[in-house]
């Protein structure tokens, strides 16, 4: 009864779409028929260029995000969420303004070097990170730290924190109870953690186009260049595949050991932490001062945006780009004003976020109420859309959609389908850990299962749908790509106004851009403390 | 505390089904009803997504057609064809505008136009007129040139580079910056100049400019903005970069700080320019022919055609339209562009992308 929402939705507007362009595509004589084959060293060369930066790019954000981890689960208060506020805003930037930070920090005149010149007075800049692999993996660390940090710190703060005492109680120390108790427990989130990136990294495509210049070539990457430049919709297509699926294999393991790690009971509905009381006051202070200071190196990106949007073409601080964005000059028949843009950005953002979680609540009980091998291939099938070429669909849905093609619709339905795996990967932990018990005591009381589902289950549900709502209006706020595929001009979002606003020449144009930039990193970040500061609200990702 | 969680839940519930049919709500806003008592006549002009008209000039044509025009914007020019070309069997558009030289063998190849010989070409130079069946009619045309940073070259005291060939000396070490030709379409013009003006000796001009460090980016934004010393506010340092003739004008109308003169100047080496025509055609299989036809004509007219310039930021194909004097003081049009055959581009556009790859990175 569940399944049936959801998969007509994904069969509608995913997998027809996709159907449409591989069928087009490896059609004998169609339009893909070129008979251009590259030979295998080339997929060879990509495919493993894309797995080695995906696992060095995890490798470091895991390296910088277990700390971080450690600390909030330790730490407790309005610093704690404000630090996992804060880390969360990269997510809702688009590659091409987080593109456009870095240049301006790292770059060969960026605030960096102009600073390592003038202390240690040299003649040249010393850092030449653009276009390098380095630059690739800090990128991508900058982007998904949030996802380790959340995801670990919610794992260690519902871990049973007796095991952590008798093992104290025995005189273990505070590094071996670290190593030999607490890691061993939390490497199922760990892993979960690491499988996530990992694939955000897999299928990224602005960032190392940008960033990573001529010489990095991702999957993603190598499929815009076959199918937009050089139109080989068979190449195009076959790397598509490729990359589906090493998405359903990482997602399929993925699955396999969070069912493991979220057995019903783990997960405690008021989590206790051990707090930092053992520690020497000063050392307390110094670990804090330190952490504040890493998630400050994390952010330079955004703070030099941020710096930038105040500053541009002005010594000291105007908020003339930002007034810009409301003074009402657009004289265009197809093009709103940034204003509009912002209004549409929350407007589909809330579509998006209530049609998502309502969808993903059905997925969540299809795939719990399934038998354990259908709901192994079930989730990580849901979770496709994550690891999908944005081109490729977008092709497919010129083909599948016709005249739909045109409607205002599209814009909140694509935004769900990029949205539902967040709401999934939110829900389905919680519904795991969720005691049989308590259902078990409601029929036994006499109440139906209909009315044990809504005054039993849903209400133990509410925390994760909050989360889950909040991040998928994130997902929907930060979309770039598909948004570009199906909005149409009139209706634009905010990424794509700052998208269009780097199309043309002019400060003005680019101080728009930053304005803008600015006004999503306020709005993430205020939606994040918001649900940061809701009581008993969970932060598992 | 479970009341109080149930309470919350019926408060989610209904703010969620609030929240839904609210913004669910389809935004088809700019629908205007209107005053005819006979409904519009829809027209969809498919295009690139830097296409644009000003509000007064485009309800002219709605008026007085009793027309309804909407735009779908397909993505950058090679993009938005291959689109078009994937939905050839059920028509996405009646009319299609942006399709250029670069692009228009594969187009016309593909059979995807219908001829139209609109009395408004009479108007229009015939040098721009490339397809002779007329299925693909001349619109408009930009340069595709280097501009430099005026200031930076003067406190240098550095000479504007004069030719293609300059750009390897010692001098411009370090200055330029270029586009991907495989990601970016003033990239690929900018290689399609580079390969007219030095023929077979072309991936040895680049080979020199890679060791002379020029820096290339993946699209035009992240070299003008971030790298470019006049379009970055200072945060480049690059004072030249592959653009468009046009780009000072723009640079003072997007100024704001009330700005006279750009600070950026048009360099444009003889034979060292790429000039790129913008073409519409009516799509074959359209059900709206007269009205298609009547759009074209409206496309070539003088009234459209002088809201182009500030609009795209290109040149009206048609001579007598009037330019701005924004156009007539600072985007100085190159007097010779390279010569390049469209069929040449169709033929060898991948073989030389891949050829220039190599170059770059070995």
């Amino acid at each position: 009864m569940w399944a049936a929402a959801p998969a007509v939705f994904l069969a509608v507007f995913y997998f027809f779409p996709l159907a449409r362009i591989f069928w087009v595509s490896f059609e004998p004589g169609g339009v893909g028929d070129t008979g251009y084959a590259p030979d295998f060293s080339y997929w060879g060369r990509i495919l493993e260029f894309t797995i080695r930066q995906s696992v060095v790019s995890t490798m470091a954000t895991l390296a910088t995000g277990l700390p971080i981890a450690w600390w909030i689960h330790h730490s407790s208060g309005s610093s704690k969420k404000w630090m996992l506020s804060l880390l969360t805003v990269p997510f809702v930037m688009p590659a091409v303004v987080v593109g456009a930070a870095f240049t301006a920090l790292v770059g060969p005149n960026g605030l960096f070097n102009q600073f390592l010149m003038s202390l240690l007075s040299l003649e040249h800049p010393p850092l030449n990170l653009l276009h390098s692999f380095t630059l690739v993996v800090i990128a991508h660390l900058f982007y998904n730290v949030s996802v380790v940090v959340r995801i670990v710190s919610n794992f260690w703060d519902q871990l049973d924190s007796r095991q952590v005492a008798a093992a104290s109680t025995l005189g273990a120390g505070t590094w071996s109870r670290l190593w030999s108790i607490e890691f061993p427990l939390l490497l199922p989130g760990l892993l979960s953690a690491a499988l996530l990136v990992f694939l955000f990294c897999f299928s990224s495509f602005g960032l190392v186009l940008i960033l990573g210049g001529l010489e990095f070539t991702t999957l993603e990457v190598e499929i815009y260049r076959q199918a937009v430049s050089f139109f080989n919709l068979r190449v195009a297509t076959a790397l598509s595949l490729l990359q589906l699926a090493v998405t359903f294999l990482v997602m399929n393991l993925h699955t396999r050991l969070q069912s493991e790690s979220s057995r019903p009971g783990v997960l405690a509905m008021e989590p206790e932490s051990e707090r930092l009381t053992q520690m020497p006051r000063p050392l307390v202070r110094f670990l804090s001062i330190f952490m504040w200071l890493a998630i400050l190196i994390l952010l330079s990106p955004l703070i030099a945006l941020l710096l930038r949007s105040v500053t541009l073409g002005h010594s000291l601080f105007s908020l003339q780009h930002f007034v810009g964005l409301f003074r009402n000059s657009v004289n265009n028949a197809f093009l709103a004003s940034p204003a509009t843009a912002i209004g549409n950005s929350l407007k589909y953002g809330l579509a998006a976020a209530a049609s998502s979680l309502v969808l993903g609540l059905c997925m969540t009980f299809t795939v719990h109420c399934a038998p354990k091998r259908l709901g192994h291939l079930l989730d990580p099938l849901f979770l496709l859309p994550l690891g999908t070429s944005t081109v490729t669909l977008g092709l497919g849905y010129i083909l599948a959609m016709g005249q739909m093609r045109t409607s205002a619709w599209l814009v909140p339905i694509a935004h769900s389908l990029i949205a539902l795996p967040f709401v999934l990967r939110i829900l389905l932990p919680t519904i795991r850990g969720l005691s049989p018990a308590l259902k078990e005591a409601s029929a036994v009381l006499g109440a139906s299962p209909l009315l044990t589902w809504w005054r039993v289950e849903l209400p133990l549900l509410v925390p994760a749908l909050v989360v889950a709502l909040v991040f998928a209006f994130l997902a929907s706020l930060g979309e770039f790509g598909a948004t570009l595929l199906v909005a149409r001009p009139q209706h634009p979002t905010i990424p794509l106004m700052i998208f269009r606003a780097l199309g043309r020449p002019g400060l003005a144009n680019l101080g728009q851009a930053l304005a803008l930039s600015t006004i999503l990193m306020v709005l993430s970040a205020s939606s994040m403390l918001l649900l940061d500061h809701l009581p008993g609200v969970s932060r598992e990702f | 505390m479970f009341v109080s969680r149930y309470r919350f839940t019926r408060l989610l519930g209904s703010l969620l089904l609030a929240v839904f049919l609210v913004a669910c709500t389809p935004s088809g806003g700019s629908m205007v009803v209107p005053p005819a008592s006979e409904e519009p006549e829809v027209l969809v002009l498919a295009s690139h997504d830097s296409f644009s008209i000003s509000e007064e000039v485009l309800a002219e044509f709605e008026t007085a057609n009793n027309a309804d025009v909407q735009y779908l914007a397909l993505g950058d020019a090679g993009e938005a064809l291959n689109k078009m070309l994937l939905s050839k069997e059920a028509p996405l558009a009646d009319v299609m505008f942006g399709v250029d030289n670069s692009f228009l063998s594969r187009a016309l190849k593909s059979d995807l136009f219908i001829s139209y010989a609109s009395p408004q070409l009479e108007g229009i130079a015939d040098d721009l007129k490339l397809d002779a069946s007329n299925k693909l009619l001349p619109v408009d045309f930009g340069y595709i040139n280097l501009n430099a940073d005026r200031e930076w070259f003067l406190a240098q005291e550095i000479p504007l580079p004069q030719s293609l060939a300059d750009l390897v000396l010692p001098a411009y070490k370090g200055l330029l910056v270029v586009q991907n030709p495989a990601t970016s379409s003033p990239g690929l013009s900018f290689l399609l100049a580079t390969i007219a003006y030095f023929g077979e000796d072309w991936p040895n001009f680049w080979a020199e400019l890679r060791a002379n460090d020029v820096l290339v980016t993946s699209g035009w934004s992240e070299a003008y903005f971030s790298h470019f010393t006049v379009g970055s506010g200072g945060v480049g340092n690059r004072p030249l970069v592959v653009s468009y003739s046009t780009s000072p004008p723009a640079d003072v109308l997007y100024a704001e700080d009330g700005r006279e003169i750009p600070a950026s100047v048009n360099v444009n080496p003889p034979g060292g320019t790429f000039r790129q025509i913008e073409f519409v055609g009516i799509v074959k299989g359209t059900k709206k022919l007269d009205l298609a036809r009547d759009f074209v004509d409206f496309m070539l007219s003088p009234m459209f055609q002088e809201d182009i310039p500030l609009n795209m930021f290109v040149y009206p194909a048609l001579a007598s339209a009037k330019l701005p004097d924004l156009f007539l003081e600072f985007a100085e049009a190159p007097t010779d562009p390279a010569q390049i055959d469209p069929a040449d581009i169709e033929q060898n556009r991948e073989a030389w992308i891949e050829q220039w790859t190599g170059i770059m990175l070995h």
